[in-house]
C-alpha cells in the first residue's frame, strides 16, 4: 500500500514515528502527496541551500508562493516560474492551460495582480531526420499546438498579456515536453499576503471552485515518477482548467484581501486542501480543523482521500478575522463564487480532518511539511566523452560564401520567427506593453500605480536557457542561461535586480543526474552572484525521463529588471539608415591577428561544435559550450544598461543563438512595421539592410559569423553620438568595433578578410526566417 | 460629461477602457457592475472588451441577458452613446443593438496584432474627430471577429453608411489583404441605423499612447467627448 502510494519503507517508518501509529488511509495519501519529490523537494533540498537568495532588494525569497522584490514608489514585484512537465504531455492543451492557471494563483495569492506571463517551452524536433520519425515529428507539433492553444486560451480569457519567452527543440523532449510558465504581478509593498494561518479561532474558508476528482495524485504521481508506455493512461491525473473562473477569483481575491479582514491565503495548487491546510498551519506554527462535508463538492460520493487529495483547479483557502467573515463571504458573493467556512485556526500545531463529525486524519503539521525526508542522493559524474577531431564541426575553406548556409540557420526552429505562436496570444491586454516578443531582447511592461494609473518605471523580464549546452557541460550551461537572460534583459535598457528559476532534470535516482543537477546549481549560484540577481523561488522539476531516457538538463532562468525611465526602453530594431553598427564586447574575444596554430584552431572546433549552427548545418552536437567569462558579463551588461539611459543608441541586441549575423539579421527584419503579417513589395522595401565588415578578425569564417560566445551585443549609433559611445563603452572595459553600417537599399552584406562571405537581400532572408515555422507547422 | 464602463464577470478590458478615458482623454469615467440597472447619470457607455462569463456557450451571449443590459438597452433607445469593443461588440450584436454575429476567425486561431483600419464614415459620434479615409493603426485580439450578416442586412449597412471601419493594409490599397479574420466586406466596426450604438472588434484602448505603439485610438474617445461637448451645448 504504501509503495503504491510511491512511499519507502523508511518514509513509512518515519510516518509512523510522527503519528505513534499507523496511518489510515487518508493520511497515508496525505503524508505521500506532502512527501512527493513535488512537493517536497526531497532530493533538491540538500543543493538548493547553495543559491544566493538574498539582496537589497528582495523582500521574499524561496519558500512562499513566490518571490517579492522592491521596485520602487511603494510597489513591488512578486514573480515566480513553474513547470507544468508530465500534464502538458499526457494532455497538451489542459497540461499547458492548467501550468498558466496555477503560476497565475500563486502570484495573486500574494495579493499581487499579475501583469505578464512569459513561458519557456521544450519540444521535440517538429520536422523528420534521423533521430526523429516523421510520425514522432507529427506528434510533436500536435503536442505544440495544444500547448500553444492552451497557453492562449488561459491567459487570453484571464486578462494578462502573455509577453515573451522562449521555445526550443531537441529529440531527448520527443516524449517529455518542458512547458515552464513565468508570471509576473505588482502589489503596494505592505499590502503583500503571506500564507501563515494566524489567530486561534479564526475561521478558515473555501473558496473558488468545486472539487471534484480530477487530478488525484496529479504531484506524486504524475510529476513525481518517469513516463512510461503507460503513462497515457494517467489521463485522469490530469486537471482542467477553466480560466473564467479564475479572473472571478482574482478579482474577488484582490478585492476581499481589501476589506482588511483577510489574514492569509493560499491557493490549492499542487496536492490541493493537503498542501494548502498542512502549510499554513505549519508556517503559523498553529493547527488547524476543517469539516470536509462543508467543501463544496463537484460529485457525490467523494471520500476524505478523494477531497484531500483533489487537485480540481481555481480554488484558495483564506484565513479571515474572526467575526468578519461576513465581509469576506459578501465579496465572493458578489462575484458569484462558492465561499465557504470549513473550519477554523487551533491551537496546538495538530491538523484535524474532519468528515461528518468522524476524524478522518490528524497530523502534526508542522513535522508533516518540514520534517519530511531528507535525501543525499549519490552523485556521480559521467564518464568523460572521448572526443577527437572527426566528431567536431569541420570548417569550410577560407573564403567560402556561406550565404546558402545562413538562410539555412535562419530557417531552423530555434532561429525562426516565433510569430506564428506569439500572434495567438494576447500580447497588449492591460495597455502595459512597451516591448513585447520580437521587440526587444527581454519583455518590458511599464508599471501603473495601482490607485492612480500614473506611469513611472517599468520592468523587463526574459527567460533562457541551453539544455544543448548544459548537456555538454552543465556547470557552464547553467551560467550561460543566467548570463544570457540578465544581458537580454540589460540590453532592454533595464538593470537585472533578480531572478527565478525552474529545474528541468530527468531522474534523481541516478547519480549522473544528480551531478548534473548539483554542477548546475553551482553554476547558477556562481553567475547570479556575479551578476547581482539573487534567487527569489522557482521550482524543480525531476523525473523528465521517458523509458529510462532522460531530456537534456534544463535549468531555465528567468530575470527581472527595473527601468527607471521608460521612455528609455531599447528595441533590436535597426531604426535609420547612416546609424553605425557596433559590435559591443566585454572581453577580449578576438585571438591575436598571427595565423591560428593547429591546436588553436582545434579547440574552436570544438567549442564551436556546441553551437546552434553545428546543429543545423552538420547535425554535429558535440564538444563543449564557450567559456563564460562572468565578469566580461557584467561590464557589458552595465554598459548596455548606462548607454541606454544616456539615450546614445539607436538599438541593441544580444548575441546569442546563430551568432552575430544572426543578430545583425534580427536587427534588420525587425525594422519592418509591426503588425503586419505579410509584407506587400512596397513594405518589403521599408525593410532596413545592414552592410558590414569583420575586417580585422583571424577566426575561420564560420567561427566570426556564428559562434555564440557570451558578453557581446550588436547597437546601433547615429553618427554624431559614436565617439561618445565608443567613451561611455571604454569606461565599463568594453570593446566597441565599428562593423559598418545600416542601409536603405535593401541589402544584407558581410564581408571578412575582404570577401562577402553573406551577400543576399534582407528580403529574401527574411522570408526565409519569417514563415519557417508557420510552414512546418501548419504542414500535415 | 461622464463615461461609463460596464463591469461583466470576464471583462478585463474594463480597466484599459477606464484608462484610457480617466487617465489619457482625461475625462471623468466609472464602473458600473453588471448587476446594476442604475447607469449612475452617465452620458456614454462603453462595453469592454474580455470573455463575459467565459463566454463559453457563444461570445456575448450570456451577458446580453445582465441587469444592466437593461437600462444600456433603453439608454440606446432614448440616444445614448453606447460603445462596444471586441467582447462588447459581441454582446451588442447578441442584444439585437446591432446588426450581425460574428463568426470564428477564419483561420480558427486567436489573432492579436496591431490592424489597420479605414475611417468610412466622420458623420457619427464616434469618428467625427477622424478624416475620412484616415487609417487608424489599433491592435486585435479575439478568436471570434468574422463579422457576419445576410445580404439584406449588408446591403442595408452600406446603404445608410453603417459601415465606420474597415480592415485595410497601411497605405489603404487593400483591403481584403488587411483582413485578418475574414469579416464580410472587411468590416471592423459597425454603427446602428441612429448612428448613436457603434462596435467595433480592434481595440481603440490599446492604441492610446504611441508607448504602446499607436495613439490612434484616442480618435474615437476624443469623438465620442466632443459629441457630448455639441450635444449639452445644444440643449443650452
Amino acid at each position: 500500500m504504501a509503495a503504491e502510494h510511491g512511499l519507502t519503507r523508511e518514509e513509512y517508518a518515519r510516518i509512523q514515528q510522527i503519528l505513534g501509529r499507523d496511518p489510515n488511509i487518508t493520511e497515508l495519501g496525505i503524508f505521500s502527496v506532502m512527501w512527493s519529490e513535488h512537493c517536497s523537494y526531497k532530493s533538491s533540498k540538500v543543493h538548493l541551500k547553495r543559491l544566493p537568495t538574498r539582496g537589497q532588494l528582495v523582500v521574499q525569497g524561496p519558500g512562499e508562493n513566490a518571490g517579492v522584490v522592491d521596485i520602487g514608489d511603494g510597489l513591488v514585484a512578486a514573480f515566480k516560474i513553474e513547470s507544468h512537465n508530465h500534464p502538458s504531455f499526457v494532455e497538451p492543451f489542459q497540461g499547458a492551460t492548467t501550468g498558466v492557471g496555477g503560476i497565475l494563483r500563486d502570484i495573486f495569492t500574494m495579493g499581487a495582480r499579475p501583469i505578464a506571463v512569459l513561458d519557456s517551452l521544450r519540444f521535440g524536433e517538429i520536422t523528420a531526420s534521423k533521430h526523429t520519425s516523421k510520425a514522432d515529428a507529427a506528434k510533436n507539433r500536435r503536442i505544440l499546438d495544444g500547448v500553444v492553444r492552451g497557453i492562449g486560451s488561459y491567459g487570453n480569457c484571464f486578462g494578462v498579456p502573455t509577453v515573451g519567452g522562449e521555445v526550443g527543440f531537441a529529440p531527448c523532449y520527443s516524449q517529455n515536453p518542458l512547458v515552464n510558465a513565468l508570471a509576473l504581478g505588482i502589489a503596494k509593498k505592505e499590502e503583500i499576503f503571506l500564507a501563515k494561518a494566524k489567530g486561534i479561532g479564526n475561521p478558515v474558508i473555501y473558496v473558488g471552485a468545486k472539487t471534484g476528482r480530477d487530478g488525484i495524485h496529479g504531484a506524486s504521481l504524475l510529476a513525481s515518477a518517469e513516463f512510461t508506455e503507460e503513462s497515457k493512461q494517467k489521463r485522469p491525473n490530469v486537471q482542467v482548467g477553466d480560466p473564467f473562473m479564475e479572473k472571478l477569483l482574482l478579482e474577488a481575491c484582490l478585492e476581499a484581501m481589501q476589506t482588511g479582514a483577510v489574514v492569509a491565503i493560499q491557493d490549492m495548487g499542487a496536492a490541493g486542501l493537503t498542501c494548502s491546510t498542512m502549510e499554513m498551519a505549519s508556517r503559523g506554527g498553529t493547527g488547524i480543523e476543517i469539516d470536509l462535508a462543508k467543501v463544496p463538492q463537484r460529485e457525490t460520493g467523494m471520500t476524505p482521500y478523494e477531497i484531500m487529495l483533489s487537485e480540481s483547479q481555481e480554488r484558495m483557502l483564506l484565513v479571515a478575522e474572526k467575526g468578519r467573515e461576513r465581509e469576506v463571504l459578501a465579496v465572493f458573493k458578489k462575484w458569484g463564487l462558492d465561499a465557504v467556512v470549513v473550519g477554523q485556526v487551533t491551537e496546538g500545531g495538530i491538523a484535524r480532518i474532519n468528515n461528518n463529525g468522524r476524524v478522518a486524519a490528524e497530523i502534526p503539521a508542522h513535522p508533516l511539511a518540514e520534517e519530511g525526508p531528507v535525501f543525499r542522493r549519490p552523485m556521480a559524474a559521467p564518464a568523460p566523452r572521448i572526443e577527437t577531431e572527426k566528431d567536431w564541426f569541420a570548417f569550410a575553406p577560407e573564403g567560402a560564401n556561406l550565404t546558402a548556409n545562413f538562410v539555412k540557420l535562419l530557417a531552423a526552429p530555434a532561429i525562426a520567427s516565433k510569430r506564428w505562436i506569439t500572434e495567438q496570444y494576447d500580447t497588449s491586454v492591460r495597455t502595459n506593453t512597451l516591448a513585447g516578443p520580437g521587440a526587444s531582447d527581454a519583455a518590458v511592461l511599464r508599471i501603473k500605480d495601482p490607485n492612480t494609473g500614473a506611469v513611472k518605471r517599468a520592468l523587463a523580464l526574459s527567460t533562457d536557457g541551453n539544455g544543448r549546452w548544459c548537456q555538454l557541460n552543465p556547470r557552464v550551461g547553467a551560467m550561460h542561461a543566467v548570463a544570457e537572460a540578465a544581458r537580454n534583459v540589460a540590453a532592454s535598457g533595464a538593470r537585472p535586480i533578480a531572478a527565478t528559476n525552474c529545474l528541468n532534470f530527468g531522474s534523481p535516482e541516478k547519480p549522473e543526474v544528480m551531478w548534473q543537477f548539483s554542477e548546475a546549481i553551482d553554476g547558477l549560484a556562481e553567475a547570479s552572484t556575479a551578476l547581482g540577481t539573487p534567487i527569489t523561488g522557482g521550482n524543480v522539476s525531476f523525473y523528465n525521463e521517458t523509458l529510462g531516457k532522460s531530456i537534456y538538463p534544463t535549468p531555465v532562468i528567468g530575470v527581472l529588471g527595473l527601468l527607471d525611465d521608460p521612455s528609455k526602453v531599447m528595441k533590436m530594431a535597426f531604426r535609420n539608415e547612416g546609424d553605425v553598427i557596433v559590435l559591443l564586447s566585454g572581453s577580449a574575444s578576438a585571438p591575436p591577428a598571427a595565423l591560428l596554430q593547429g591546436h588553436q584552431l582545434s579547440a574552436l572546433a570544438r567549442e564551436f561544435s556546441s553551437s546552434e549552427y553545428s546543429q543545423t548545418i552538420a547535425a554535429i552536437v558535440a564538444g563543449e559550450p564557450p567559456a563564460i567569462d562572468l565578469a566580461a558579463e557584467r561590464c557589458l551588461q552595465d554598459c548596455l544598461v548606462a548607454l541606454a539611459a544616456e539615450s546614445a543608441l539607436e538599438s541593441a541586441h544580444d548575441i546569442s543563438d546563430g551568432g552575430l549575423a544572426v543578430t545583425l539579421a534580427e536587427s534588420c527584419f525587425a525594422s519592418a512595421p509591426r503588425g503586419t503579417s505579410m509584407l506587400g513589395p512596397q513594405q518589403a522595401r521599408t525593410l532596413l539592410g545592414a552592410i558590414t565588415n569583420l575586417a580585422d578578425e583571424s577566426w575561420p569564417g564560420e567561427f566570426a559569423l556564428f559562434s555564440e560566445r557570451g558578453a557581446r551585443a550588436i547597437v546601433s549609433v547615429a553618427p554624431s553620438k559614436l565617439a561618445a559611445v565608443l567613451d561611455t563603452a571604454r569606461q565599463y572595459q568594453v570593446a566597441g568595433r565599428e562593423l559598418g553600417q545600416v542601409t536603405r537599399d535593401g541589402s544584407f552584406r558581410i564581408a571578412y578578410k575582404g570577401r562577402a562571405v553573406i551577400d543576399s537581400s534582407v528580403e529574401k532572408l527574411r522570408d526565409a526566417w519569417a514563415h519557417s515555422l508557420e510552414r512546418t507547422l501548419t504542414s500535415r | 460629461m461622464k463615461f461609463a464602463v460596464v463591469v461583466f464577470p470576464g471583462s478585463n478590458c474594463d480597466h484599459d477602457a477606464f484608462y484610457a478615458i480617466g487617465n489619457v482623454l482625461d475625462k471623468p469615467v466609472e464602473f458600473i457592475w453588471h448587476q446594476s440597472e442604475d447607469l449612475a447619470n452617465c452620458d456614454a457607455v462603453i462595453l469592454p472588451g474580455g470573455f463575459s462569463y467565459g463566454d463559453y456557450l457563444r461570445t456575448g451571449a450570456i451577458a446580453r441577458f445582465s441587469p444592466v443590459m437593461k437600462s444600456v438597452e433603453k439608454f440606446a433607445k432614448s440616444g445614448g452613446l453606447v460603445l462596444g469593443i471586441c467582447n462588447g461588440f459581441q454582446i451588442l450584436c447578441e442584444a439585437g443593438l446591432l446588426p450581425g454575429a460574428m463568426m470564428r476567425n477564419s483561420g480558427l486561431r486567436f489573432i492579436c496584432r496591431q490592424v489597420h483600419i479605414r475611417v468610412e464614415q466622420t458623420d457619427t459620434p464616434f469618428t467625427n474627430a477622424a478624416q475620412k479615409g484616415q487609417i487608424l493603426t489599433i491592435p486585435i485580439a479575439h478568436s471570434d471577429g468574422n463579422y457576419h450578416c445576410d445580404e439584406a442586412t449588408l446591403a442595408d449597412l452600406e446603404k445608410n453608411r453603417q459601415v465606420l471601419f474597415r480592415y485595410s493594409t497601411p497605405d489603404g490599397t487593400d483591403d481584403h489583404a488587411g483582413n485578418p479574420n475574414g469579416a464580410v466586406q472587411n468590416i471592423a466596426g459597425v454603427s446602428n441605423r441612429e448612428r448613436n450604438v457603434a462596435g467595433l472588434m480592434p481595440h481603440p484602448e490599446r492604441a492610446v499612447e504611441s508607448a504602446l505603439g499607436s495613439a490612434d485610438g484616442l480618435v474615437i474617445f476624443r469623438s465620442m467627448a466632443e459629441a457630448l461637448v455639441g450635444a449639452a451645448k445644444a440643449i443650452a
